[in-house]
């Protein structure tokens, strides 16, 4: 699965993450930007990743701004934005969520 | 249907990350994640994937978690039930409810949704909300429609507009909705719950409210502010002598149940069944109050 069209999920709010994907060439890029960066930013990466790579998308750019967002609300934004990029945000893929 | 206390029913915009993270640590009796009012056009899908992994990930006490799902008529309404279902959500709230056949549409969506996600089959719950003239008038049936149903609950805005009239403080533009839902709640055998109030600054006439829907016998209220559930618990709390009655017939239950007799009396006279049902209601709202403790006894302050 190919990222073609760009996608932003999420809002700057506290507790929130804003999530921008693109298409990509080089695997998952990620950019993140998040106060709390040094303590969970490997842990952002890996929800990021493993949230994109259940699309079964190998490469996409990333742009996150995370506003001390949990993992399940990562997981939510992130999911939406690759819904919004394929096309598919009425008609939810149920395997993946 | 399982007897629970319903005081509160605290509204949660669906699409707020840090609202439903915190929506858990208030002691609301039921959290309702609202994916329709509250969230705008653009963000339907959004509020709909971040409702479905909160309800995956986050715990939220013993509070009983409903959703309100998008107009049935709207291209939403099948996947937010769908992901709800798949959620393992207690209670689907129908907006603008007005007939029989929109509950029987709710459910047949709903079945199909427990059979595709391996769900038990009838236990995903439903609800409905009645915001106009239409949907009072079959009320009734609607209160009937499902095995399902768990609760009726009035929306005042909707209403009042399309009664042509707007709320006023004494609410008697509410009067006989209010009623029509109770009663039909009560033939049920379901719960009714109040609309909002929305004018937080006026603190007065919150209570004034809670207060008159309490005493028409209301199980409780919608919410849209974590302050107000104190407020609304307050005035649910019953008084020292109604728990001590409650106790004195519960401890006459007791004693029947000892001697193995099926008639229960109290002071040398009979004990009717709708006394023993409002002591039981009253002593569950005493221990949700913190007044008793499980075993049925006063918790010193």
């Amino acid at each position: 699965m190919e990222i073609k069209q760009t996608a932003l999920a999420g809002t700057l709010e506290s507790s929130d993450i804003q999530v921008t994907i693109s298409q990509g060439n080089h695997g998952i890029e990620i950019d993140l930007d998040s106060s709390v960066e040094k303590l969970y930013g490997k842990q952002i990466r890996k929800v990021i990743i493993e949230t994109i790579q259940a699309y079964g998308i190998e490469n996409a750019k990333v742009k996150a701004v995370d506003k001390g967002a949990l993992d399940c609300v990562i997981k939510a934004r992130v999911m939406t934005a690759v819904q919004r990029a394929l096309g598919t945000s009425d008609e939810p893929n149920w395997e993946v969520l | 249907m399982e007897e629970r206390l319903r005081r509160t029913m605290m509204f949660v915009p669906g699409n707020n990350a840090g609202m439903v993270r915190d929506a858990g640590i208030y002691g609301a009796d039921s959290i309702m994640f609202d994916l329709e009012d509250a969230v705008s056009l653009a963000e339907k899908d959004a509020a709909r994937i971040l409702v479905y992994q909160a309800l995956q990930t986050q715990d939220y006490g013993d509070s009983e978690l409903v959703v309100r799902v998008n107009d049935i008529d709207s291209k939403y309404f099948k996947p937010d039930v769908f992901a709800m279902v798949k959620a393992g959500v207690d209670v689907i709230r129908l907006p603008k409810t007005e007939s029989a056949a929109m509950i029987h549409q709710l459910v047949q969506v709903i079945e199909e949704a427990e059979k595709k996600f391996n769900r038990q089959p009838g236990s995903t719950h439903v609800m409905a909300a009645i915001e106009s003239a239409k949907g009072v008038m079959n009320v009734l049936e609607i209160a009937q429609a499902s095995d399902r149903m768990i609760g009726l609950a009035l929306s005042a805005e909707d209403y009042t507009t399309d009664l042509k009239t707007h709320r006023y403080p004494d609410g008697a533009e509410l009067e006989f909705a209010r009623n029509m839902i109770l009663n039909a709640a009560r033939t049920a055998g379901i719960a009714a719950f109040d609309t909002v109030f929305t004018n937080m600054n006026d603190e007065e006439g919150f209570k004034r409210e809670v207060e008159h829907i309490h005493e028409l016998g209301f199980d409780g209220k919608s919410l849209i502010n974590p302050r107000q559930i104190d407020m609304v618990n307050q005035i649910y709390q019953p008084s020292q002598v109604e728990i001590e009655d409650a106790l004195d017939v519960q401890a006459a239950i007791e004693e029947a149940h000892r001697q193995g007799s099926g008639v229960i009396s109290m002071n040398g006279q009979m004990v009717d069944r709708p006394v023993v049902l409002r002591a039981q209601r009253v002593i569950r709202l005493a221990q949700a109050s913190g007044l008793l403790n499980e075993e049925g006894e006063f918790i010193e302050e």
